[in-house]
């Protein structure tokens, strides 16, 4: 039999929602035994496709073919039984039983006589063993998930994709929350895989593990594949430009004004949860946009959702505007004219089930109330039209769920429903996260425009050219712990990254 | 064209329970053409006035992501305590043989004021204790029926029914505005304004807004600054108050009372709120689906019993239709692209 060039062949895929087009001919040409590299900005279409191929959505055009067949995928166990397994961004184990319970779930090793069938444990123990031996995972198949490091979760759905015999592995941004030495574990169990014929789908961000770990490059953009590249032939600034389409220097609103007053300060605030954030200093001033960069656990959200009172904290003063403050529910923090906008716009931030203009007014509802605790039904309804417009939501009208909408013109909604407070001081949370390029723009002008009337904000970000596109100082957090604050000139990747791994391994 | 066909799939949808009322009650006058007359509309309507009202009740805690078990007890609670007060000063059992005669409306606000306490006792277990709703309301609903049986076997009482109610109360329940066949009866008047109350706070207020995104995702309404707590404990409190105006309609319309009355009817109610569109999983229904839930349940045991059928088909029936239309209602949120 004549070998095929690819194993997979995901060819000429398109995909198109109410109102976008997800994916438009995009192709993505896997061989055998390498490990390719899937780029592209937030809303770029990666996890579309990734979703087409699972069988989570149905292409409306285009083939996905494997080993030279023509595959008609329903649905994750489908892909499973051809051999494509994902490692997903988020784990979801069952927290509560062993490892090697986790691996096996839906096909346990039974044993027994004739109808009477039960778990042989035994063999269970032994094939995960086997399993973690080949593999050189160091754990016990009988620890508790829940006791488990994220990385060591991990090495287990690398365990049961291989388990599952997988030709191909997706591994979805797999080093988001490692450390350093976490993650050269992770390169070289994806380097065995390799060795063994398996292809992984490997997305992430990161341009160094990018180049250091692939074999091949696909990068997309705005939904459209832009090209496959031999890893050796690439440069971080070559990808970069592929990726975003044009210089970096448009990729952010151009800025005149200079911060005034400090109009927040924190000092010392320690949280309440001891693995948390200790002893922060800053000061936020008017029309400033501070950022906050760090990795993943820096503890940036749990800094901030305690200034908004979503969190305790134990010693510390908030002054705002000279005057200390206590801050200890939502409420108190709006009185004080300071909005949040979370990271996690699902389960945070948005009333799926609810019109735009319910989720508009949602959080200035003592402001629409009449004497007669009655709602101003109209002013809700004319903020809700202005807002729509002001911030260019795309929609029919303010009756439309929102769930219905796409992630940025949910953020624009989310944005809507805070500046409807007054606030003087904006905690952005992540605020481009899964929304595409252009939309991005378009908040990055919103934030902007903002901090030029005067309200300060401060944004936590994790990608490094949005902090260092949009901040005025960037405090950088590492493990709780405040590790520098850089001005706007002196900021760096390189100091950022420094800063933000100084009490790390 | 895939457009219209869409279109008219999710009209269809949307007014599927309206169809089912119809369908049934269509079916059962081809059955029975005496069916379509003026009294069954006003016998259908005086039956279902005080299951509406528990349904509100039932409705505003689902609509929270919550649920109501205690309801019916509650009913049976205020019930008892409102016949207790209200009795005829010759009648030979009285409940409290010495009672001076009382203006109606102080037993109603006691009875009411039950319901009240248990829904804040609600609302606190589930808001400060923790407690899933379902769990809470079970124990306060075995409590209630405890604490009402202890009431209801008092001497002299000794657990006889309550009766010998007064005329000017029971009028309330069984009397109508105006007379002959185009009378108004009281308690439909009533209902009618208790479902327009419910509907402005519904639509038009801030603990209206404020329930349907409590139920709608809970942490986003905690980061918007809503005291979840508080409105929680003000909901639970307001469907207590609701069972409890219900239970007293119930003694009045039926002139007695028993610890037993109202038992069940939580699961009446919850079934006429899923019938009608409200989402269990909570931020979703409205008064109108409500009316036309309890509606469609009283249309099937009004109209099946008029038409000859056996009653232990009639559960069969019942119990096919809340399925049948959960199922078809959950297809508005079920999305696969």
């Amino acid at each position: 039999m004549k070998e095929n060039e690819f194993l997979l062949e995901m060819d000429h895929i398109s995909k198109e929602f109410p109102g976008v087009k997800a994916l438009d001919d995009v192709s993505l040409k896997v061989r055998p035994g390498t490990v390719h590299a899937l780029m592209g900005e937030n809303g770029a279409g990666k996890s579309t496709l990734m979703k087409c191929l699972f069988g989570i959505y149905k292409q409306d055009l285009g083939e996905i073919i494997l080993n030279g067949q023509k595959l008609e995928i329903h649905n994750s166990k489908d892909a499973l039984n051809y051999g494509i397994s994902m490692i997903h961004q988020e784990l979801h184990p069952v927290p509560h039983r062993d490892v090697m319970e986790n691996i096996w779930l839906g096909r346990f090793p039974m044993k027994g006589f004739g109808p009477f069938q039960f778990v042989d444990h035994d063999k269970m123990y032994a094939d995960t063993a086997a399993l973690f031996a080949q593999l050189e995972i160091d754990l016990d198949p009988r620890a508790l998930v829940k006791t488990l490091s994220v990385s060591k979760i991990q090495s287990i759905e690398i365990a049961k994709a291989v388990s599952f015999n997988a030709k191909i592995i997706v591994m979805d941004e797999p080093t988001s929350s490692l450390t350093g030495t976490e993650v050269e574990q992770l390169f070289k169990i994806i380097r065995d895989l390799r060795k063994r014929g398996v292809s992984i789908i490997y997305i992430s961000h990161k341009m160094e593990e990018i180049l250091q770990i692939s074999d091949e490059v696909t990068i997309m953009r705005d939904g459209r594949y832009i090209g496959t590249w031999n890893s050796a032939e690439l440069t971080t600034d070559l990808i970069i430009s592929k990726m975003v389409g044009r210089d970096l220097t448009q990729r952010f609103p151009d800025r005149h004004h200079v911060p005034g007053d400090v109009v927040l300060r924190v000092e010392n605030i320690t949280s309440i949860n001891p693995r948390s954030f200790k002893d922060v200093t800053f000061d936020l001033r008017q029309g400033e946009v501070l950022g906050i960069g760090g990795l993943v656990g820096a503890q940036r959200t749990e800094l901030i959702e305690a200034i908004f009172g979503l969190r305790g904290i134990t010693t510390g003063k908030i002054i705002i505007n000279d005057k200390e403050v206590k801050i200890k529910s939502p409420a108190d923090a709006k009185k004080h004219k300071i909005a949040l906008i979370t990271e996690e716009r699902r389960v945070t931030g948005i009333f799926p089930v609810l019109p735009i203009l319910e989720n508009t007014a949602i959080a200035n509802l003592d402001d629409y109330q009449t004497p007669y605790l009655l709602l101003d039904e109209q002013r809700m309804s004319v903020d809700a039209e202005k807002s729509i417009e002001k911030l260019r939501v795309k929609t029919p009208s303010s009756k439309e769920l929102i769930k219905n909408l796409s992630g940025g013109n949910q953020q624009k909604v989310l944005l809507a429903r805070w500046l409807l407070t007054q606030p003087e001081i904006l905690l952005l949370d992540e605020p481009t996260r899964g929304i595409d390029v252009g939309a991005k723009f378009e908040i990055y002008t919103i934030i902007l425009e903002l901090a030029k009337q005067g309200k300060s904000i401060i944004m936590i970000s994790s990608e490094m050219p949005e902090i260092l596109g949009m901040s005025d100082r960037i405090m950088v957090m590492c493990e709780g712990r405040l590790t520098g604050i850089l001005d706007r000139e002196k900021a760096t990747e390189q100091e950022i990254m420094r800063y933000a791994t100084l009490y790390r391994d | 064209m895939n457009f219209s066909v869409k279109k008219i799939n999710e009209f269809f949808l949307q007014y599927a329970i309206y169809g089912v009322l119809l369908v049934l009650i269509a079916i059962i006058a081809i059955d029975n053409s005496n069916f379509l007359s003026i009294n069954t509309l006003r016998d259908i309507l005086m039956q279902s006035s005080t299951r509406v009202i528990i349904a509100l009740g039932a409705g505003i805690i689902l609509i929270t992501a919550g649920v109501d078990l205690s309801a019916g007890r509650v009913v049976g609670l205020a019930a008892v305590l409102s016949a207790s007060m209200l009795q005829v000063a010759d009648y030979s059992h009285r409940f409290f043989p010495n009672l001076p005669h009382m203006p109606i409306f102080l037993p109603v606000l006691v009875a009411v004021m039950g319901g009240l306490i248990v829904g804040l006792l609600n609302g606190w277990i589930v808001a400060k204790l923790s407690v899933p709703p379902f769990i809470a309301t079970l124990g306060t609903y075995v409590m209630v029926y405890g604490i009402n049986s202890i009431y209801f076997d008092m001497k002299p009482n000794e657990s006889q029914p309550i009766g010998g109610l007064r005329s000017d109360f029971t009028e309330i329940g069984s009397g109508s505005l105006g007379s002959g066949p185009y009378s108004i009866p009281y308690i439909v008047i009533i209902a009618l304004i208790v479902a327009f109350i419910a509907w402005v706070v519904f639509n038009k207020t801030k603990l209206g807004k404020n329930m349907y995104a409590i139920g709608g995702n809970v942490n986003a309404a905690k980061v918007a600054g809503i005291n979840v707590g508080l409105n929680l404990i003000m909901i639970y409190a307001i469907a207590g108050a609701l069972y409890g105006f219900a239970g007293v309609l119930e003694a009045a319309r039926t002139g007695g009372a028993t610890n037993n009355y109202g038992n069940m009817y939580e699961l009446d109610a919850i079934a006429a709120c899923v019938v009608g569109g409200v989402s269990t999983t909570g931020g979703i229904g409205t008064v109108p689906g409500i009316l036309v839930g309890v509606l469609i349940f009283t249309v099937i045991n009004y109209g099946l019993t008029f038409v000859g059928m056996n009653p232990y088909w009639q559960l069969i029936i019942k119990g096919l239709i809340i399925v049948a239309a959960v199922a078809v209602d959950i297809r508005k949120y079920l999305s696969k692209n």
